[in-house]
């Protein structure tokens, strides 16, 4: 396996409304800001993979107008997943592990402040027992907190916890949507959402985009060495499992695919000091750091996480953006970064990032 | 400007006009369904899966043992909806579940139409059947208690 690695990321801050900036603009900002930290211009780049959703956009192929924001010339090999872009990601890690590709740009984009954001992820579920009962996302992932309650496993409180944590770390991530300084009181004060689910145990709706460059170990270091770039995070695993997409079928007390990828990334092959993981809901944090074997010498979420702000489509490359540019700033030296996508922690994608 | 009478109208509602067909398993389980009856199927290792699959979920092999279970079931979790959203099949105060129909390994997902302090992990439930039913998920109004 080639190591691959991280050498640039950009996002945008995490709007509740970008009002009307639109894809194109959000993708052009951060794609041209990954390029110019590290000089480099799209002749540099020989594959581009995006991840985004065409319901927000509300069109088929609405994410073909995305691709103006890096211009018809020169043509580039250019691929797109209907998935965050943590998988776009995952597509150009695979294509360089074949030699196919020494340089790519990944981006990520969603705008969903004019979206019912607790429906929109409906139309993604199966279209026959699931999508025409429309249960929206807080209404299941509130059928798997119940299951962690019920079991005994965690309270309502540990819950908020995690909450007051997110909003702690978000104080000083410039991009934060949420922030700020409460108490386990003030949230369980809160009236229920759908229950056991409070407002704050759900992760915000967020406009935005993000953007990385990720080059072959050998051109990260030939950068180094001609004073481009000081330092590089490597990919030194990375795998991604599914679970079962009828709910009633799996046990959702656990992240059983989480588990199986974080030990095929091989998080547990060293000591971990930062883990960026994409939990859409309070709970959903202390169940993968369990499934992952996270412990309590790592830092959890130090942007905030999930709940600070939630990029729809986006979030997942986030997270692997976050972890590498602590790790080029020399904050970090291994770190976990965690994406998933469908209900109730349906598929799980970990990648592991070294100095 | 033209005037209003000049300009050709047309109307479009933005959609994905997508058709589906149920296949060989899920035609019959919604077939039934209309018939008010509920079917599940039988896996390789004697297991019976409800609703139905095409595929074992272990072996990946066809599957074609479907079996008539009872509408009655038990709720293995559950979550409290206050205020129904438009789109919800409940416009009062109502649970989401997933149900495991007597007779079946694994549940299904619906509403269950019941006073909040009787929803409960363990609560014996049974189907209220749409009168108007079609051959979807949706003949199935909701759960009620047993």
């Amino acid at each position: 396996m080639r190591d691959i690695a991280i050498i640039s990321y950009a996002q945008t801050p995490q709007l509740r409304d970008a009002g009307a900036q639109n894809d194109i603009e959000l993708v052009m900002d951060v794609t041209h800001k990954a390029m110019d930290k590290v000089g480099m211009t799209i002749d540099d780049i020989d594959f581009i993979c995006s991840g985004s959703c065409d319901y927000l956009g509300g069109a088929a192929f609405a994410f073909v107008n995305a691709v103006d924001a890096l211009g018809a010339v020169p043509p580039k090999v250019e691929s797109h997943v209907e998935m965050d872009a943590a998988w776009a990601l995952y597509e150009a890690w695979l294509k360089m592990q074949m030699g196919h590709t020494d340089a790519a740009l990944i981006y990520g984009f969603g705008k969903s402040s004019h979206c019912e954001m607790r429906m929109t992820p409906t139309l993604q579920l199966d279209p026959y027992y699931y999508s025409p009962l429309w249960p929206d996302t807080i209404s299941l992932a509130g059928l798997q907190a119940r299951t962690l309650l019920d079991q005994g496993k965690y309270t309502e409180e540990d819950f908020a916890k995690v909450v007051v944590n997110s909003r702690k770390q978000a104080l000083s991530n410039p991009h934060a949507q949420l922030k700020g300084d409460v108490t386990v009181e003030q949230i369980l004060a809160e009236d229920y959402m759908v229950e056991p689910l409070r407002m704050s145990d759900c992760c915000p709706v967020t406009d935005g985009a993000s953007s990385l460059i990720m080059v072959t170990r050998e051109k990260a270091e030939q950068m180094i060495a001609e004073g481009k770039i000081e330092k590089a995070a490597y990919i030194t695993g990375l795998d991604h499992r599914t679970d079962t997409h009828a709910l009633g079928s799996r046990d959702i007390s656990i992240a059983t695919s989480a588990s199986i990828a974080a030990e095929k990334a091989g998080v547990g092959k060293g000591s971990i000091d930062i883990a960026e993981v994409y939990a859409p809901f309070s709970f959903q944090e202390l169940m993968l750091k369990e499934a992952m074997g996270i412990g309590e010498n790592t830092k959890m979420n130090p942007s905030g996480g999930t709940l600070a702000g939630h990029v729809f489509m986006s979030h997942g490359l986030e997270r692997i953006g976050e972890v590498a540019d602590r790790i080029i700033k020399g904050e970090a030296g291994r770190g976990v970064a965690h994406a998933t996508s469908g209900p109730c922690l349906q598929q799980n994608l970990v990648a592991v990032l070294e100095a | 400007m033209s005037n209003d009478q000049d300009v050709l109208r047309s109307e479009f509602d933005l959609d994905f006009t997508y058709t589906r067909t149920y296949g060989p398993v899920m035609s019959q389980f919604f077939t039934a369904l209309k018939n008010q009856k509920v079917m599940g199927i039988k896996t390789s290792d004697g297991k019976v899966v409800c609703p139905p699959v095409e595929y074992d979920p272990k072996t990946a092999e066809d599957l074609t043992d479907l079996v008539e279970l009872s509408a009655e079931g038990t709720i293995t979790t559950w979550s409290w909806v206050n205020e129904p959203m438009a789109k919800h099949p409940l416009q009062k105060p109502f649970a989401w579940a997933l149900i495991k129909i007597d007779g079946a390994d694994t549940a299904m997902l619906h509403a269950v139409d019941a006073p909040k302090d009787q929803v409960k992990t363990g609560a014996k439930v049974k189907i209220r059947w749409n009168e108007e039913r079609v051959g979807w998920i949706n003949d199935i109004a909701c759960f009620e208690l047993a």
